[in-house]
């Protein structure tokens, strides 16, 4: 929403791309979006739609070569990410952005205490104490809901279960009250049970602390549960874009409706025959002067190959704030649907 | 409803797969992990059998334990009127054409180094004399039956995508004309927009063929759409078996309840409805809690459930539920709902 408070991160026309043996891949291409204060922004697409990827170029995490961001900008407050140097870099990423992986186990270093880990960073970019380090990383551990927290400083990630894993991952990338926290589908890992409790946890800990999340994943399940502001991506590009409540209720990308109709209800009617999307996600090694989408779009026109679509906005707000898609094609007006 | 009088093609009684545990320098045998402790079911010709539950739960050790690719500690398994829990080697490998499976990891269960021709003939030169000619003529009908070009024939598993080994691997299970197809967590790998493709394969073959599956997943609404009864496992037992409708609409076992309402669906007004959270995890299955398994966790949890185990009893006609809470020792809230005939489930 246009409020007048500026957002605390701001993308602005990211372009990742990844230099092969066969030729360049256009990973993420043109991203734009903001993060406001406090809120959840979901973003969901199937591997290889550039969500990962776009999230990692924001913050230096993508190895240089392959990968190269060739344009944009990362708007962190008043800096430019992609501008300021390696150390200070180093520093946004402990202090200001805390990152969440899929996979506790292969993101937690597995010979150093649960407790070391979560006081390193509070150490390095606090100037803590170890005694200060200490009283705080047994306060996290309490925040994310481990029981016996101090003498769970001591344990090693082994010793703890996939769900308590992800716990002290996200009680690490909180340790130094970050702006931002970015979340790499961080309940994929888990059982539909943990998953629900993690959820939970970082619905409660959103509203304690105040923070603005990026949640990536795959399932629209965990957007719907979760987030405020949805960006669907898709072939390295945001297709559509616009608050919850409207994605899910009019989705206007084409991608997006036959994405929501391929997933089978838990309720009401049942489905005779699930609906499918035909073919293979793109390989992105064309440069990206058409719609990634065309191959298998059911409402694919001549303009479509010859031109990739901008983003416009279907609703009249800025673009950006409101409801946006990245399509040539206008979907029929639906009948009762309810827009003033 | 299929009549009940056919015996069914699948029987599984009271299958046990206990893995030993070695400790210490001795490698002493300490103790047991009870994978699957005690899980019976049946299904009909022609039926889906969905088995769900979280990880760890035993559900994909009863799918191999089942086709014998794993030595049953106890138990029976019938498929189409022999044991094959205590069939010896030979008639084993007679029976096997008859039972086939499609693996989670299409990745890891497709050989590197065979062309998709000599994969899904493989099955052929083990278990029948086919000529090569006859074998390569199958092969074509098979890949046209799973929606893979005749043009890939000689292509390696790694020039395809994660949906199209899948269809390999589907394509290699059908080989031997099968009645009964084990599917393990066949879309757990796949992208969202391809589980769809292979879960309608999997009916309209299922259609065609006149398959027996049973289909092991985590994910609850693609079994709704998929299964005709569903068992829901937790920590190696089958803690509800019932038709799947009536499952959905109204789970009675807590932990199918839990489940149930863990799972998040793509609509923003049901997703944010009120849930049950479970505390805690899942108990290891080397040291299962005394008395039922999900005491530690169930928020309806009374005295009894701590001390006695629940058996599989049935509550409702066909619906098989293993809690205090439907047995009438218990004389609490479902109990009201508990016909006459409960004893009829199995009693171990």
């Amino acid at each position: 929403m246009p409020d007048g408070a500026a957002p605390v991160l701001e993308v602005r026309g990211l372009k990742t791309v990844f230099r092969t043996r066969g030729g360049e891949m256009h990973a993420a291409n043109s991203v734009s979006f903001h993060l406001n204060r406090g809120e959840v922004l979901g973003v969901g697409g199937e591997s290889g739609s550039g969500k990962s990827v776009t999230m990692m170029s924001l913050i230096g995490l993508l190895p240089s070569p392959p990968a190269e961001i060739r344009d944009g900008a990362v708007l962190l407050g008043e800096r430019d990410l992609l501008k300021i140097p390696p150390d200070e870099l180093c520093h946004v990423r402990g202090a200001k952005v805390g990152f969440v992986f899929q996979d506790p186990m292969t993101s937690l270093n597995p010979v150093f205490t649960v407790g070391m880990q979560i006081m390193e960073p509070l150490r390095e970019h606090m100037g803590m104490t170890k005694a200060q380090a200490e009283a705080r990383a047994v306060e996290l551990l309490e925040l994310v809901g481990i029981p016996d927290a101090r003498s769970r400083l001591k344990s090693y990630p082994h010793q703890f279960s996939g769900g308590m894993r992800q716990r002290v991952m996200i009680a690490i990338a909180l340790a130094c009250d970050p702006d931002v926290l970015i979340a790499d589908e961080p309940t994929t890992a888990l059982d539909v049970t943990i998953q629900a409790q993690i959820m939970e946890l970082v619905k409660e800990l959103r509203q304690k602390l105040g923070m603005a999340i990026i949640w990536i994943t795959h399932d629209l399940g965990v957007i719907a549960a979760v987030a405020d502001r949805v960006m669907v991506m898709y072939g390295g590009q945001v297709v559509e874009h616009g608050p919850v409540k409207e994605i899910f209720a009019d989705p206007r990308h084409p991608y997006t409706r036959a994405l929501l109709k391929t997933i089978p209800s838990i309720a009401g009617a049942r489905e005779a025959r699930l609906q499918v999307i035909e073919g293979q996600p793109p390989i992105l090694s064309a440069a990206p002067t058409a719609c990634p989408f065309r191959a298998r779009c059911a409402h694919a026109m001549a303009v479509c190959e010859a031109e990739n679509p901008a983003r416009r906005a279907v609703d009249g707000a800025p673009l950006g704030h409101g409801h946006d898609v990245a399509c040539h094609w206008t979907p029929p007006a639906r009948e009762g649907a309810g827009h003033a | 409803m299929r009549d009940s009088l056919s015996m069914p093609l699948v029987q599984v009684e009271d299958l046990k797969m206990h893995f030993p545990i070695y400790t210490g320098v001795f490698r002493r045998h300490t103790g047991n992990v009870k994978a699957v402790d005690g899980v019976s079911f049946t299904i009909q010709a022609g039926e889906t059998l969905g088995l769900v539950g979280e990880s760890g739960c035993g559900k994909s050790t009863v799918g191999r334990a089942i086709l014998r690719l794993y030595e049953p500690t106890a138990g029976r398994v019938v498929i189409g009127g022999d044991d094959i829990a205590t069939l010896d080697a030979e008639t084993l490998r007679k029976k096997r054409p008859a039972m086939q499976m499609v693996f989670q990891d299409p990745q890891a269960s497709l050989n590197p180094r065979m062309t998709l021709s000599a994969i899904i003939s493989e099955p052929m030169v083990e278990h029948t004399a086919m000529t090569a000619e006859e074998r390569q003529a199958r092969v074509f009908e098979l890949m046209d039956a799973v929606g893979l070009n005749r043009r890939f024939a000689n292509r390696y598993p790694h020039e395809f995508s994660g949906g199209q080994r899948q269809r390999i691997g589907i394509a290699r299970a059908l080989a031997l004309n099968p009645k009964f197809i084990v599917c393990d967590e066949p879309i757990a790998a796949l992208d969202v927009s391809i589980q769809a493709q292979v879960v309608n394969l999997l009916e309209d073959l299922q259609d065609k063929f006149g398959l027996t599956y049973l289909f092991i997943s985590h994910d609850l609404s693609m079994v709704r759409h998929i299964a005709d009864r569903v068992a829901v496992m937790y920590l190696g037992r089958i803690a509800e078996l019932s038709p799947r409708d009536a499952l959905y609409d109204r789970p009675l076992h807590p932990y199918a309840e839990a489940l149930l309402s863990a799972v998040n669906e793509p609509d923003p007004n049901r997703a944010r409805r009120e849930r049950i959270i479970l505390k805690g995890d899942v108990p290891s299955p080397a040291n299962p809690p005394k008395g039922c398994a999900f005491c530690t966790r169930c928020p309806k949890v009374m005295e009894i459930c701590r001390v006695t185990r629940p058996e599989l009893a049935e509550v409702q006609p066909g619906r098989f539920v293993a809690c205090h809470l439907y047995t009438p020792a218990a004389g609490s809230t479902g109990a009201t709902e508990v016909p006459e005939h409960y004893q009829q489930g199995e009693t171990t």
